[in-house]
């Protein structure tokens, strides 16, 4: 435990003699379990919408219906490997706060902002508007409206997941997190690994399941 | 313990100095501001009761036109939308709000807290509240409400066949709704594991509470299939996706799955708070502990876990594979024995204690006789042959109201008389108490059992008339009849609240001689609650306790009086040992703010204004960065 070795904020109780530490990191904090449970009840949300995209998948003789082929697979392995890629830095983030390293932190979470960022452009500037364009829309058919869906709820959270990030970091910047006091880095770190777990599923799902 | 004595005068010393710290000027700003979870479960409590009777006044209505045949009070089409909102309102606007209400008021005063664990949350959940039930309400004035059923099967509900924007009120509404529940019940799941008063060990919950978590983490893993379903219609309705239609290589039946995947565990989302409230009644009654208290907590848990997984019996006529419905049959038959458990505990609590039959008392005893009514025609409807025989027919309708009033309204009802006196500080009329019971016990009997013989007879629900000669006559009227009883027997209590919290004798602390923390402060509760946070060392510490009986535990006894600012408690998770002093937020008018701005957000994606949306939806981003900005006076959290 870091925060052990520094000295902690501590207030008396008002039992003779009992003092507390005024500040929680991890499970000791609120804000940390309030987290998990968010977490809890949006991967709840993810496994029903991927159920349904299976359910819808199994009661169809074609999937995808044809005309439409399996999606190609390159471009979202490439953003697979940006957006994962985008979690070490967040993790090197928080780790650095924790030992209070300032520099760490705020660096950490710009670049995992900025890889972030990419895998959002990507999707909208060529993923979506490729697929568009020259297969299907969300209108073709329940294939097309799954596909489009699966996808923008994922790509939703990466923007929250960025608003988030970006708010964290003007605070990382005014100096706001130090040793004892970081929890909403860690809340942002595990939401944002939460985000890149999803992908796993969806790119399995979504571009990976169709081939077989 | 120890030979450390208090000063004289210390209590005093520590109320004026609390007193001064948690002190809030009224005023309008005060008033939007507040983050003081009694001030909120009372506003959950108001605000659920007043659709409480908006959604009776409905079921008038549909009452007087079914008293005779071919009645034409009301046309077919205000018929459907009057009973789509009874369903919806009784459901979303009244039992879950009241519930959350009875929950946030009491479960930090059972558990020894000073607040909730995110007071702010909590503000916001009951304005997004209000923002969705005007909302949905709004669809009246449009001359448009929701009109396809509570549960809004698709292809009816899609867009070819209810082309208005009748069903896009159904499903914004409770996808705005859905917020409110989600939020609310994270705060409750957190509150019960951290912000326990130290001694108050997993095995030492009060039931209430153990209800409560229950229902919280039931919404938390059943709500995402409601919000996905109406997101999915949303976007099916809106913008041409296919999900539900099968032109589109969608399929309808995916709808009822996922709203069945919600609306089973919804079932107990509404029962299990119903049944703590019960067991936090039986025991003060009958002057004894709960009998089977880990049986009980484990039942309750149990109803939980295999209430997700009997959604299919919901379904059983729309031909699904039979081994699927085998499954589920026996699945369904399985609830009956951890709820089976909770009955003959209460029971044995009743023939082994001294009971006195005081109003509260009265509806629980109500509450055990409908609910176990409603529980045997449950695996009556449970049988697949049964169910393919009944299904969509007024026997469900009177199941359904038997399980759902026997469980929600009657102990609600008991808990008005329990607890009233600690929300107003006043005690209510005993003897109205009784006349208001046994009106509604003989009202809601003579309007649903005779339902059962109706749905028996053949009469489909949702049905706006029929024809003479069908032999439902009489049971249809008396069935109306038993309707307006029980309204008048709603009507006596809520007569008797606003006379009693006006003229009603004074509480005092705990004027029933209660065993749980609530009775251990003042009525109605200081804003921080308790002079000191004391330290439990039983499950019923107001009986094992003397200590306790001054109001306020001795720092010697074990008290902390957490002086410090706004701060409460926090505790290890399973054994509740002292951890950490948490500063708690103070009012803020964000969370009011942010859910004005989502409100007009739903508002806007309903009549499709996008560019109005979008600066709705950047005033509610802008709205949450105030709230999380950091000022001086509260911490990083």
């Amino acid at each position: 435990m870091a925060a052990d070795t520094h000295e902690m904020t501590i207030a008396e109780t008002g039992m003779p003699g009992e003092v507390l530490p005024e500040h929680g990191v991890g499970p000791r904090s609120f804000a940390w379990w309030g987290m998990v449970w968010l977490i809890a009840t949006e991967a709840t949300l993810f496994a029903l919408l991927l159920a349904s995209y299976f359910y819808l998948r199994f009661r169809s003789p074609h999937w995808p219906p044809e005309p439409i082929e399996a999606p190609e697979l390159m471009l979202p392995l490439i953003m697979t490997a940006i957006l994962w890629s985008s979690s070490i830095p967040v993790h090197i983030a928080e780790k650095g706060i924790e030992k209070g390293n300032q520099k760490r932190l705020r660096w950490g979470l710009a670049l995992g902002w900025l890889l972030g960022a990419i895998f959002f452009v990507i999707t909208v500037g060529i993923e979506w508007p490729e697929t568009l364009h020259s297969h299907f829309t969300p209108r073709t058919n329940a294939y097309g409206s799954m596909f489009f869906t699966v996808t923008g709820f994922h790509l939703s959270h990466v923007l929250v997941g960025l608003s988030v990030s970006a708010f964290t970091q003007v605070r990382a910047w005014q100096g706001a997190f130090d040793e004892k006091k970081h929890v909403s880095v860690q809340n942002f770190a595990m939401y944002w690994h939460f985000v890149d777990v999803v992908w796993l599923f969806v790119l399995l799902s979504i571009y990976v399941s169709p081939h077989f | 313990m120890t030979t450390v004595l208090e000063p004289p005068g210390w209590k005093d010393e520590l109320t004026e100095e609390l007193d001064e710290t948690w002190h809030s000027p009224p005023g309008l700003h005060e008033w939007i501001s507040t983050v003081d979870h009694k001030r909120i479960g009372m506003r959950y409590f108001y605000l659920g009761m007043v659709f409480f009777i908006i959604g009776g006044v409905q079921s008038l209505l549909i009452r007087m036109q079914l008293a005779g045949p071919d009645l034409d009070l009301l046309s077919p089409e205000a018929y459907n939308q009057l009973f789509t909102m009874h369903g919806i309102t009784m459901m979303f606007l009244f039992a879950m709000p009241v519930l959350s209400g009875f929950g946030n008021y009491f479960v930090p005063l059972m558990i020894g807290a000073r607040d909730m664990a995110f007071p702010r949350l909590n503000a916001f959940g009951f304005w997004v509240l209000l923002g969705a039930g005007i909302f949905m309400y709004s669809s009246f004035a449009m001359g448009a409400a929701p009109n396809d059923g509570w549960f809004n099967y698709l292809p009816l509900a899609g867009a070819e066949y209810t082309p208005g924007v009748n069903i896009d009120f159904y499903t914004l509404g409770l996808i705005f709704l859905g917020v409110s529940s989600t939020g609310g019940a994270i705060n409750f799941i957190v509150t019960i594991l951290k912000l326990r008063a130290p001694g108050m060990t997993l095995n030492r919950i009060p039931i209430f509470v153990w209800g409560e978590l229950a229902m919280a983490l039931q919404i938390v893993f059943a709500l995402p299939a409601l919000s996905l379903a109406a997101v999915l219609l949303t976007l099916e309705r809106k913008f041409g996706f296919h999900f539900f239609d099968k032109t589109g290589g969608g399929d309808p039946l995916l709808w009822q799955h996922l709203f069945w995947i919600f609306g089973h565990p919804e079932v107990y989302i509404v029962a299990l708070p119903g049944f703590g409230i019960a067991s936090a009644i039986i025991p003060t009654w009958c002057r004894r502990p709960m009998v089977g208290y880990t049986y009980i907590v484990i039942g309750e848990l149990a109803v939980a876990l295999v209430g997700f997984g009997v959604w299919v019996h919901h379904m059983f006529a729309v031909g699904l594979s039979n081994i699927t419905l085998s499954f589920i049959s026996l699945a369904s038959f399985m609830v009956v024995i951890p709820s089976g458990i909770q009955v003959f505990a209460w029971l044995a609590t009743l023939v082994s204690g001294r009971p006195k039959l005081s109003s509260a008392m009265w509806f629980v005893l109500g509450f055990i006789m409908i609910f176990v009514i409603g529980g045997v025609t449950g695996p009556m409807l449970g049988a697949v042959v049964l169910n393919q025989a009944l299904t969509d027919s007024y026997f469900v309708v009177a199941h359904l109201h038997y399980v759902l009033v026997g469980s929600a309204v009657f102990p609600i009802f008991g808990a008005v008389y329990h607890w009233g006196p600690k929300m107003t500080g006043r005690i209510l009329d005993e003897r109205l108490g009784k006349v208001s019971f046994w009106f509604m016990f003989v009202g809601f009997n003579l309007a649903f059992f005779p339902q059962h013989l109706l749905g028996v007879l053949g009469m489909p629900r949702r049905i706006y008339t029929y024809d003479e000669g069908l032999g439902w006559d009489a049971y249809n009227l008396a069935s109306t009849v038993g309707a307006f009883l029980l309204a008048l027997g709603i009507l006596v209590t809520i007569v008797n609240w606003y006379r009693s919290k006006r003229n009603g004798p004074v509480a005092g602390n705990d004027p029933w001689n209660g065993e749980t923390l609530e009775w251990y402060t003042s009525s109605p509760p200081p804003h921080y609650n308790f002079v000191t946070v004391p330290t439990i060392r039983s499950r019923e510490p107001m009986w094992d306790q003397p200590e306790l009986a001054g109001g306020a535990q001795a720092p010697s006894e074990g008290g902390r009086s957490l002086t410090g600012g706004h701060v409460t408690l926090s505790t290890s998770l399973l054994d509740a040992r002292p951890q950490a002093i948490v500063h708690m937020p103070h009012a803020s008018p964000w969370p009011f703010y942010f859910a004005v701005a989502l409100t007009l957000l739903f508002f806007m994606i309903l009549v499709e204004l996008w560019y109005v949306a979008v600066l709705a939806g950047v005033a509610s981003v802008m709205t949450m960065v105030g709230w999380y900005w950091p000022r001086h006076e509260t911490q990083e959290t």
